[in-house]
């Protein structure tokens, strides 16, 4: 089935690229829509099966694509809200690639998140990289241009310290005698590992995969690409690409687990999720560009992660839990974001104001994304950091857990701050004749998504919190 | 042979630090294409010789010859300043790099593994340690390229230390490579050279909060 998927996706986005009429290409991004569905079901049904030696379908590689296949949907149509609605420069060409890096981004974080094999993991994070960078370049101007220029090349560092890496790895595994480098053949020998190139292994590979996952040091080129690429586009990177990332930290952090090298892995991944949540709290305090805010809150998010992964006990369960919910709430605000520009052209604070009044649908979904981002009660993510908090009490990280609740407070006030700007304060100029009409059903899809999540953090279905336990069960 | 090879290597990235047009950048590049050449040929005897062939040609081809041609096209295109304009002077340079590889023999000492060639090991993390440098530590885009280069040519020495047992991993390191090239220098340098006349960062610095 895997097969079946990577040479449909690789047909479809070829199709979309040479394609010039309008609705073959929307009817071909729908049939790589039920295409991707069919696999992710069938993934589920056939959990842990190896496929072309390289992927098997795990519980958490699974978790991930279930949660990219439920956003896709939405994302595409949002695309295709983009494309269609208020962009007059849009050309046929223009929208052809758009579309085929979209459908080759989402495969490629699928055919990453199952495989079973760093090195394959590897090049399909370079492919992400290629397509991202085709999305966040969409609108062909110099900022865009700065934008794509710092995430290739950011992200060419950071796949070159990855590749380093594995090197290390191969070295560590060399003196145990072992030649296959699958990920449950290193989890199998993790006694034999000679400890210092393990040690300069998950060094690297974790500074690598931080450029995706958007984490201090290299967190930087997540923020200018979610700026710049189309809303929709950045729906993906603040979520499936995120994902990406962390399945690569976690997966070398699950061998480390077995090693003595377990508690110094601890301390690399609690300094990089302090100084991460830290810069977020100092950027969103200060922070008027709303693109830009959500993308930082998409860092404090990955490293209240880390920390519960650091944690361990139950902060790996809500760890896990946290970036399932968080996959589905930062879409919803990204998906959001459209309209808001559509009202007010502008990203910054300073031009916008009293979008109830223009956009009462899409403002709830504001509001409501941002009680679910800050993990205010009823949002999902209330649960998995109440839970995260527990386990860093747990695991006697008192000092740590106040700076981060002192953090977080300072978060809500920044966020807060610059939410209820844009939904209450009147706008110093705006031309009322000038704002389109939103119709409400734009917005359906952001309440599907938010109420989800809530869904799935207060009743949570048997088979889900299988998955996410079979995950821990990984490191624990 | 090996050694003097790898040994020419690390003294190329002294010259590289000291060096003030970008045209030597691009010479010493030539030279460490032409040396990684040897060095493949002399390392990698286990391999057979369709791969092996294969990856002397990559080397030779886009390490020595494509990519350094296509900088020297790229200069002349968009009509850089031919001075690197490094924010910090030679000699602070030359101590740094200096500095580097002093360190990468100190930390290579406290190895004690018999499966890995040391003077790899010491070789390729002064490169990517100075190509880093040289990243932070000049003003223009191109010489972040030459930066980035210099730190792929690093690891591609790295890469050499397990290549016989693992030849997967050197290949992975030509993909990695040909992905550079094409990406970075193939479609967005030439892009950049389109938009903006003198590529240098300060043009690229808006993008902030």
């Amino acid at each position: 089935m895997l097969g079946i998927f990577l040479i449909g996706t690789l047909i479809i986005s070829s199709l979309l690229f040479f394609n010039k009429n309008k609705w073959v290409n929307y009817s071909l991004v729908g049939l790589f829509v039920v295409i991707l569905w069919i696999f992710g079901i069938y993934e589920y049904q056939h959990q842990n099966l190896t496929q072309f030696i390289f992927f098997k379908s795990d519980s958490l590689g699974l978790l991930l694509l279930l949660a990219l296949c439920f956003i896709a949907a939405p994302v595409l149509f949002h695309a295709f809200r983009y494309i269609e609605a208020h962009n007059v420069d849009e050309t046929p060409h223009s929208r052809g690639l758009f579309f085929a890096a979209m459908v080759l981004l989402i495969a490629a974080c699928c055919a990453a998140y199952l495989s079973n094999h760093i090195a394959v993991t590897w090049f399909f994070v370079e492919i992400t990289t290629l397509s991202a960078s085709a999305l966040i370049y969409h609108h062909r101007n110099i900022r865009a241009l700065e934008g794509v220029w710092k995430y290739v090349f950011i992200c060419a560092i950071s796949i070159t310290f990855i590749y380093i890496g594995i090197l290390f790895l191969s070295l560590a595994l060399k003196g145990a005698g072992v030649e296959d480098m699958s990920i449950d053949s290193i989890r199998e020998h993790y006694d034999k590992l000679n400890l210092f190139w393990l040690k300069l292994s998950f060094l690297f590979i974790f500074t690598g995969f931080t450029a995706k996952l958007g984490l201090v040091p290299m967190y930087t080129a997540g923020i200018d690409a979610k700026d710049k690429a189309p809303a929709p586009a950045g729906a993906l990177l603040a979520s499936g690409l995120m994902n990406l990332g962390f399945i690569g930290i976690y997966r070398m952090y699950a061998v480390m687990a077995h090693t003595p090298l377990h508690s110094w892995a601890n301390t690399v991944i609690v300094i990089a999720a302090l100084l991460s949540v830290f810069v977020a709290t100092v950027y969103m305090t200060r922070i008027k560009n709303i693109k830009r805010m959500f993308a930082y809150s998409g860092i404090e998010h990955m490293g209240l992660v880390m920390l519960g992964l650091a944690a361990g006990g139950i902060g790996v369960y809500a760890a896990i839990l946290h970036i399932v919910l968080h996959t589905l709430i930062k879409p919803a605000l990204f998906l959001q974001f459209n309209q808001v520009y559509w009202v007010f052209q502008s990203k910054s604070i300073y031009d916008v104001g009293n979008y109830f009044k223009y956009n009462k649908t899409g403002a709830i979904v504001v509001f409501l994304g941002f009680l679910s981002a800050t993990g205010m009660p009823p949002s999902g993510l209330f649960i998995s950091e109440f839970m995260i908090f527990q386990s860093l009490f747990q695991a006697h990280y008192i000092l740590i857990l106040l700076g981060v609740m002192l953090l977080l407070t300072m978060i809500i006030w920044g966020f807060g701050s610059n939410i209820f700007k844009l939904l209450f304060t009147p706008p110093i100029s705006i031309d009322e004749s000038k704002i389109p009409h939103i119709s409400p059903w734009e917005s359906l899809t952001q309440y599907i998504l938010l109420a989800t999540s809530v869904y799935l953090a207060y009743n949570p279905p048997a088979g889900f919190v299988t998955l996410i336990q079979d995950a821990v069960k990984l490191i624990q | 042979m090996t050694d003097i090879l790898l040994i020419a290597l690390a003294m190329s990235l002294l010259y590289m630090s000291i060096a003030n047009r970008l045209y030597t950048y691009l010479r010493i590049l030539i030279l460490q294409g032409i040396i990684l050449f040897g060095a493949t040929y002399l390392t990698l005897t286990n391999l057979n010789i369709i791969n092996l062939l294969l990856i002397m040609l990559e080397t030779i081809v886009f390490k020595a010859f494509a990519v350094p041609w296509f900088m020297n096209y790229i200069i002349k295109r968009n009509k850089i300043t031919r001075e690197a304009e490094p924010y910090l002077p030679n000699f602070v340079s030359l101590i740094i790099v200096t500095m580097i590889i002093v360190s990468a023999i100190i930390l290579s000492s406290s190895i004690k593994d018999q499966n890995l060639d040391k003077t790899f090991f010491v070789v390729a993390l002064s490169m990517l340690f100075t190509g880093l440098y040289m990243i932070v530590s000049r003003k223009k885009i191109i010489t972040h390229v030459i930066g980035y280069l210099v730190i792929e040519n690093g690891v591609f020495v790295l890469s050499l230390a397990v290549g016989n047992e693992m030849p997967m991993l050197v290949n992975l390191g030509i993909m990695l490579d040909i992905f550079a090239s094409v990406l970075i220098l193939g479609i967005f340098f030439n892009k950049i050279g389109d938009v903006i006349n003198d590529p240098d960062v300060n043009i690229l610095s808006h993008l902030k909060d």
